[in-house]
């Protein structure tokens, strides 16, 4: 099956930056793919020559078997792109942005589709009102409701609740489920590791310009082996021989991380026989921000 | 709608929702040229033997204001585009470099007619014409209107903010504009002078234009338009070749 993107030895440098070197990463169609990574990674710089607002100094992107730059009407045509910076044109109301975005790419009588993209994010209040007079969670819909006038496959939604209040988040991502049960693949950047977790099945994690993790979600949480004793202390303090287990300490209340079950008993042990006691205790499974940590420490340089 | 028709009307909504300072602004102010230059120059400065100064005048304003106007129109609009960030629901759809490119200067070619129109139709009221040979007249509102509205293109293109257009606009666009013999004939000057103007391509439009309203120039008019065409080319050639790499819009 032909993926929804495929990108192959993808380099980019900004003068000294080299914001991508080398990436590789396969969506197949009807994913929900999660790319994560800090600030100046290259996600955006990834996207933009997704959806051709970049091009890559080398290597070839194409998305459904389209190449973004050799054959960018189809691939632009499979693309909507939600993008990060929260846009919109002042002089237009939101009916005529929507009407305008379709127009652009040559479709006349979308008037349905738009009634409906409109009803389904909560704008058809706003239809008639210029964009310049919307909230920034109203605008951001409108972002939204502009990456799918043309009913794109593939969806790529950069950071879309940056900002945003919880029931817009909420909304939003319901909406977002929709259209991936309905087929369409979707690509999502997020801050918000928790979302990242439950949305996405398979996840990229960028640092520097390469893939430094690339996985299922629930494959990255398990391969770690490792959960989290969480332990509140009276008496005596943690004992130094468990100083290098400590994930993080607040007063009596300390994290220890452990590989696996059968190491529990251990350390309770040398707790007792350090003469604290044991107040409260906790077993935490680890969940991808643990994960996202421990890789961005170990992908160093 | 095909895309190139949709961005073409888009960017005419755009001016016409603030076509107040997008097209009655200009014409009040080619006005106040008009008003001013004619009284203080009535007289004055010899032109075409019989023309009344402010007769000739006019047929310079407008071509002017049609040429500004031009500019403005799609330089303006990149811009604002580029440094809002708007621009990219422009870049996203499947939109060639040729659509953009015919889309922008098409908007700023009816800009500019639709000032000069304006500017024509309220000189009437003031200044008696003459229309000797109207095609020449639309031949040369056209081509200077394009090639303007090519160069507000680049002028977009190139520029990263504000002021980078405006300095465009102050440092080159109004010298050649002023420049270019739309208060006098060059006849009237030294030399040098005429020579140099001659190296000026905004002098052909502003006199081939007038031209065709009094059938009289200083230069032959098929010459003069043959001229601005071969400058519509090079710079059509020059912008598309930008819009095609993607020069500072796909970076």
């Amino acid at each position: 099956m032909t993926p929804a993107i495929q990108i192959q030895q993808v380099y980019k440098r900004f003068g000294a930056v080299e914001a991508l070197c080398g990436i590789d990463l396969e969506v197949a169609p009807g994913e929900f793919f999660g790319l994560l990574g800090p600030n100046g990674a290259g996600k955006t710089t990834l996207i933009n020559i997704l959806a051709g607002l970049a091009r890559a100094d080398r290597g070839s992107v194409r998305v459904l078997g389209h190449d973004v730059v050799t054959e960018y009407r189809d691939s632009r045509r499979a693309l909507g792109v939600v993008p990060q910076e929260l846009v919109f044109d002042p002089f237009f109301s939101v009916r005529e942005t929507l009407r305008i975005q379709s127009g652009y790419f040559g479709l006349r009588h979308n008037d349905a589709w738009i009634d409906e993209i409109m009803h389904h994010l909560d704008l058809t209040g706003k239809a008639d009102a210029n964009m310049r007079s919307l909230s920034g969670g109203m605008k951001r819909r409108v972002l939204v409701a502009q990456a799918l006038v043309h009913k794109p496959p593939v969806i790529v939604l950069d950071e879309p609740t940056a900002g945003v209040d919880v029931e817009l988040r909420q909304g939003l991502w319901e909406f977002v489920r929709g259209l991936n049960r309905d087929g369409h693949t979707i690509v999502l950047t997020t801050h918000y590791l928790e979302e990242a977790e439950a949305l996405c099945a398979r996840i990229a994690m960028l640092k520097q310009g390469r893939v430094v993790a690339l996985d299922t979600t629930s494959n990255l949480i398990n391969r770690r082996e490792s959960l989290y004793l969480k332990l509140r202390l009276a008496g005596a303090a943690l004992p130094p021989a468990l100083a290098a287990r400590v994930r993080d300490s607040r007063d009596t209340a300390h994290t220890l991380r452990l590989r696996s079950y059968a190491e529990v008993e251990g350390v309770l042990a040398q707790v007792r026989e350090a003469g604290a006691q044991i107040e409260e205790l906790e077993l935490l499974q680890p969940d991808l921000e643990d994960v996202f940590v421990q890789i961005m420490k170990e992908a160093k340089g | 709608m095909s895309g190139f028709g949709t961005l073409l009307y888009k960017e005419l909504l755009r001016f016409w929702k603030v076509a107040f300072q997008t097209i009655a602004a200009p014409v009040l102010t080619t006005l106040l040229y008009l008003l001013i230059f004619s009284h203080v120059m009535q007289g004055r400065a010899p032109v075409y033997g019989e023309v009344p100064y402010a007769a000739f005048l006019v047929p310079g304003l407008v071509m002017m204001a049609v040429l500004q106007n031009a500019f403005a129109n799609s330089s303006s609009s990149l811009i604002q585009s580029k440094v809002t960030g708007n621009i990219i629901f422009v870049l996203l759809p499947p939109l060639s470099y040729w659509d953009f490119f015919a889309a922008y200067v098409l908007a700023s070619v009816v800009r500019g007619m639709a000032v000069g129109i304006g500017v024509l139709l309220v000189s009437l009221a003031f200044v008696g014409l003459s229309f000797a040979h109207p095609l020449w007249i639309l031949a040369f509102a056209l081509a200077g209107s394009a090639i303007l509205g090519t160069l507000g293109l680049v002028a977009g293109i190139w520029a990263e903010k504000f002021d980078q257009v405006a300095a465009f606009q102050s440092f080159l666009i109004m010298p050649l504009t002023f420049l270019s013999g739309v208060f006098y004939s060059i006849h009237s000057l030294p030399a040098f002078w005429q020579g140099l103007s001659q190296f000026n391509p905004f002098f052909y439009m502003i006199d081939g234009f007038r031209y065709g309203f009094f059938g009289v120039s200083d230069i032959n008019p098929a010459w003069s338009l043959t001229i601005a065409l071969a400058n519509l080319a090079v710079f059509a050639a020059i912008t598309l070749a930008l819009l095609k790499r993607g020069y500072k819009l796909r970076h």
